[in-house]
């Protein structure tokens, strides 16, 4: 298995095998990171440019870490500071950016196939950090390779995704992810935000926290954001806490071995119990870990695509 | 003006009933019997197909206010090359078409235009939903129409009160149906590929509500509501149900919605981008049922410019709209007439009488005595849309490089050669 893309847009694009390159590939850059020097000189002489149109800390010390830790040279842009509040067009900016001899572009955007669109325009590689609610590869990428590293196989695994679908990246990536691999992907939160069009790919529908978590190997939960009560998707945090949080009275229900899973950041109290986030069940921190691993690798394999 | 004799053509003029092959004479910018004619240029036209000239009633003129994306007179160019003699300019132009002055300057401007130019009136002041605008005032001012396309009324009395002060005047509506509330920060459909692809939705109840209101208010008032870009199976059945009723409601079909479907988004080429959104294939077969069973009467483009510098930006930020004067002929005769939805002649009626219907044109037709605005098209000819050499300012279009079949050859206006392949 061989990887040709110059970018990772999301993994509704790539095979079964391309995840699993990435998965292994990932394996090897976690290795560097429990060492006493945790550099390697993978990317030496490549630039990086993490460009955040939309705020964002954790995914970008990720991936500025991840750069650094493959010796890479790393500028960081906000949008803040860019040109596009001064009326220059996306595509421009990145134009500028690309005309600086950089190789590599991380970016994330609030909108859904902003990265897809200055992809197909540049010449450089493109990772793509997050764009409104489309994908969120590399979030996905370390969610399965925890699964895959915690219970050995993600073939054949019950994966429950709970909260706020409708407006989720990190849910749509981790959909495609397993399914490729052959998991059993349910989904689960209140109706106004969980919409039955994912059946239409093979993905189990529900509105009950009981009915979806029952036979669940993994429970993911997702953030629950509070502009969205304002919008009138349901009546209150704590009515929503109620009928979709997972309390330690909740993991009475679970198998004993169920990984909790959680892309943060949490709202203790709302969607996850801090009992049930510090639990023995959650793997919460080293997704964060892991993060770092997928993205090493992720960065790795799409230089190697770049041409220049 | 030299006197025109088209020899030898297939003649088709729905109003009359007639598909013949046939010649037809032009003299004094009129149609005449072929042997009224003196010292004619003749035009042999075997193989090729005359019809009275298209109308197209849903056309963005962009003049004034965006005449970076297209004017009255490379608009008008485009109309004539898709073999459009009239075209409705709708009225969201800035400032917008609904005061007199405005009209007035359209009428101005559209003496630039080859093919004839109908203003449309705002049927609010602004088109801002808000309060009626000077309908009567407008009317004398020369509007065949009202709309406040690209918006809708919101307020049910007030447009209550616009449909009965309108029919006062004999002003049709035509509307373009759409719930605000529904359709709030919507950019595609909603459906299974807004779900996949993570974008806010625009439902089909948006368009049906609205739909469902005008039915009412039309039945209830007496008064023809034209829905404009009909786009989802429901709409379609409920005017179905409300023109088995008798009442006076009309509804048009675009090229776009009737070829292409919201999957088309997931590649995030704004050219895919409209308002209405391309819906799922079950409502584009509905459409098409609507347009084979007589229910949808009317095709119309919502030709909508935008410059490229506009459309190339992220989906989400990116203006609604595509181009179709110069490709709605050929889209739908190559997916309706050679596919066998409908014969030639019914398109010819979607085209030519439909439209006229809607804004009360009496005896759209070839009937001698009547001005000469003529459509003449190779059925035959296949071609690849070329958006490179298209006359509008613009080029966003999703179609550039689709094959299709049947080429406008000429567009004739009051007897005057105003394109020609």
């Amino acid at each position: 298995m061989q990887w040709t893309r110059k970018d990772l847009l999301g993994l509704y694009d790539l095979s079964a095998e391309e995840i699993t390159l990435i998965l292994d590939t990932a394996e090897e850059f976690k290795k560097v990171s429990q060492r006493r020097v945790k550099k390697v000189p993978a990317l030496r002489g490549k630039t990086v440019v993490n460009f955040f149109v939309e705020p964002s800390t954790r995914t970008r010390v990720s991936f500025e870490l991840a750069e650094q830790r493959l010796s890479a040279d790393v500028v960081n842009m906000q949008a803040q500071a860019s040109s596009l509040l001064k009326g220059e067009t996306l595509l421009d900016t990145v134009r500028n950016i690309e005309a600086l001899q950089v190789d590599l572009v991380v970016m994330r955007h609030s909108a859904p196939g902003a990265q897809n669109f200055i992809a197909r325009n540049l010449g450089c590689g493109v990772v793509n950090a997050g764009d409104g609610a489309h994908e969120h590869p590399t979030q996905a990428l370390l969610d399965i390779f925890t699964m895959r590293e915690k219970l050995g196989s993600v073939k054949g695994l019950q994966v429950a995704i709970v909260g706020d679908i409708l407006h989720s990246r990190v849910a749509r990536s981790n959909i495609w992810g397993l399914l490729k691999l052959g998991a059993q992907v349910t989904v689960a939160g209140p109706a106004t935000l969980v919409p039955r069009e994912f059946e239409s790919i093979g993905v189990r529908v529900c509105h009950n926290l009981d009915e979806a978590i029952r036979n669940a190997d993994v429970v993911n939960l997702l953030r629950i954001q509070h502009e969205r009560q304002t919008a009138d998707f349901f009546p209150s945090i704590g009515e929503y806490s109620k009928f979709f949080g997972i309390r330690p009275d909740t993991m009475k229900k679970l198998k004993p071995e169920t990984l909790i899973m959680h892309p943060g950041p949490i709202n203790r109290g709302v969607e996850l119990a801090g009992e049930v986030a510090d639990g023995k069940n959650s793997v919460i921190l080293e997704q964060v870990t892991n993060g770092l691993a997928i993205r090493m690798a992720v960065l790795y394999l799409v230089a190697g695509c770049v041409q220049k | 003006m030299k006197d025109l004799l088209f020899k030898n053509a297939r003649i088709i003029d729905p109003v009359r009933n007639v598909d013949a092959k046939g010649d037809l004479g032009v003299s004094n910018g009129l149609i005449v019997e072929a042997s009224e004619v003196k010292d004619a240029t003749v035009i042999d036209l075997s193989g090729k197909v005359l019809t009275p000239g298209f109308i197209d009633i849903h056309v963005h003129l962009r003049q004034p206010g965006n005449s970076d994306a297209e004017t009255v007179a490379t608009g008008g160019a485009a109309a004539a090359a898709g073999g459009f003699t009239s075209i409705v300019a709708m009225p969201n132009t800035k400032p917008p078409a609904d005061t007199v002055g405005a009209i007035e300057l359209l009428r101005n401007m559209a003496k630039k235009s080859p093919v004839k130019v109908l203003p449309c009136g705002n049927m609010s002041v602004g088109g801002q939903g808000e309060a009626m605008a000077g309908i009567g005032s407008l009317k004398e001012a020369g509007i065949v129409a009202l709309s406040d396309d690209g918006r809708c009324v919101q307020n049910h009395g007030l447009m209550r009160h616009i449909v009965e002060y309108a029919k006062a005047f004999g002003v049709p509506i035509l509307d373009h149906c759409e719930d605000s509330s529904l359709a709030a920060g919507g950019v595609m459909h909603e459906g299974k590929w807004s779900v996949l692809l993570g974008f806010n939705g625009i439902p089909a109840a948006a368009e049906e509500l609205i739909i469902t209101r005008n039915v009412l208010l039309a039945q209830e008032i007496n008064w023809r509501i034209h829905m404009q870009h009909v786009s989802t199976r429901e709409s379609v059945n409920i005017l179905r149900y409300a023109r088995s009723r008798g009442i006076p409601v009309t509804g048009e079909a675009t090229p776009h919605h009737l070829t292409l479907t919201d999957e088309c988004i997931k590649k995030f080429d704004t050219n895919y981008k409209m308002n209405p959104p391309l819906r799922s294939e079950e409502d584009r077969q509905a459409l098409i049922a609507g347009v084979a069973d007589g229910t949808i009467t009317v095709i119309a483009t919502d030709h909508a410019p935008h410059t490229a510098t506009a459309k190339e930006v992220e989906f989400d930020h990116a203006p609604f709209g595509i181009i179709g004067l110069e490709t709605a002929f050929a889209l739908c005769h190559t997916e309706l007439v050679t596919k066998g939805v409908i014969d030639l002649p019914h398109l010819i009626r979607m085209m030519t009488a439909g439209p006229a219907e809607v804004l009360g044109l009496e005896d759209y037709s070839l009937r001698p005595g009547r001005p000469a605005d003529l459509t003449i098209f190779d059925p035959a000819e296949e071609y690849v849309i070329d958006s490179s050499k298209f006359f509008s300012k613009s080029r966003n279009t999703p179609f550039n490089g689709r094959s299709v079949i049947g080429r406008i050859i000429m567009t004739v206006v009051d007897g005057k050669v105003v394109y020609q392949k």
